[in-house]
C-alpha cells in the first residue's frame, strides 16, 4: 500500500523545466534557486544548461558578476548604495572586485553559494541536462563537469517540457 | 514540544526551506518540526510550502526578529 501511494505520488507529481542561458554570478541564482525549492515542494524538476549557461556545470566555478551595463546594480555600502557608472566597469580589475563584492555580501547575508544550492539540486535529484551542441561550439569537456550531468539536445528539453506544467527560460 | 528543532536563523531564501524540507523527510509522519527563522520572506514561503506540501501548518509566531513555524509532517 505504501509503495502504491508512492507510485501514485510520483505519477501525480507536477514537473518543471528550466532553461539556463547564461553564466554569470548574479544569473545563477534565479534557475537554481526555484529548482531546488521546486525540488523541496515535490516537484520533479529538470534544467537544461546551454550557452553560457552550460559553465554553470563545471565542476570548479568561477562565478563572476559585471557592472557594465547593468545600471540597476547597486551594492549597499556603509548605509548608502554604490553604483558604477560604466566607464568604471570598463576598467580592468572591476569585474573581479565586483565579484568579491558581491560574494562577500551573500556570505554576509546567509543566501547561498551556486556551489551549495547545485549540491542541493543534485542531492534531490534535480536533472541537469547539458546541451551537446553548446559543448562542441565551445570546445567544453564532459570531464570538467558535475558527473550527474546527462547531454542532450533541443529534443530531449522538448520531450522534457512537453510533460512539465511549467517551462521557464532564464 | 516539537519532536524535531531546525535553527536556520541567519539564512536567507531558500535554504530555510530547503532544511526543514530534509528535516521532515527524516521525520516520521504525524511527528512535528519548529522551524526558527530570521528571514521575513520565511512567513509567506512555509505558508505556500505547507500548502502545496500537503504538509500542516499548525502554528507560526513572530517573536521579535525570529519567526517560528510549527509544521506537522504529513505528507
Amino acid at each position: 500500500m505504501a509503495q502504491k501511494d508512492s507510485v501514485e505520488a510520483l505519477s501525480n507529481a507536477k514537473k518543471m523545466t528550466i532553461i539556463c542561458t547564461k553564466g554569470s554570478l548574479d544569473w545563477a541564482y534565479p534557475p537554481f534557486i526555484l529548482a531546488t525549492t521546486a525540488a523541496a515542494m515535490d516537484v520533479d524538476v529538470t534544467m537544461f544548461f546551454t550557452f553560457y549557461g552550460l559553465t554553470l556545470l563545471n565542476k570548479d566555478l568561477k562565478l563572476k558578476v559585471t557592472p557594465l551595463g547593468n545600471p540597476a546594480m547597486a551594492m549597499p555600502m556603509g548605509g548608502m548604495h554604490m553604483s558604477m557608472p560604466n566607464m568604471v566597469g570598463m576598467i580592468p580589475g572591476v569585474t573581479d572586485m565586483a565579484s568579491v563584492m558581491m560574494k562577500n555580501l551573500i556570505k554576509k547575508k546567509g543566501v547561498a553559494s551556486i556551489e551549495e544550492l547545485r549540491e542541493a539540486a543534485v542531492l534531490s535529484d534535480v536533472k541537469m541536462i547539458g546541451c551537446q551542441m553548446t559543448l562542441d561550439l565551445f570546445e567544453m569537456d564532459k570531464g570538467d563537469m558535475i558527473d550527474e550531468v546527462e547531454l542532450g539536445g533541443a529534443a530531449t528539453w522538448m520531450a522534457h517540457a512537453l510533460e512539465s506544467d511549467i517551462n521557464l527560460f532564464m | 514540544m516539537a519532536d524535531e528543532t531546525l535553527d536556520a536563523k541567519g539564512l536567507n531564501c531558500p535554504l530555510p526551506i530547503l532544511k526543514a524540507k530534509k528535516a521532515l523527510k527524516g521525520l516520521e509522519n504525524g511527528k512535528t518540526l519548529e522551524v526558527l527563522s530570521t528571514d521575513p520572506g520565511s512567513t509567506a514561503d512555509f505558508e505556500a510550502f505547507c500548502r502545496t506540501t500537503g504538509n500542516e501548518l499548525v502554528e507560526h509566531v513572530h517573536e521579535g526578529d525570529v519567526y517560528r513555524f510549527l509544521i506537522k509532517r504529513v505528507a
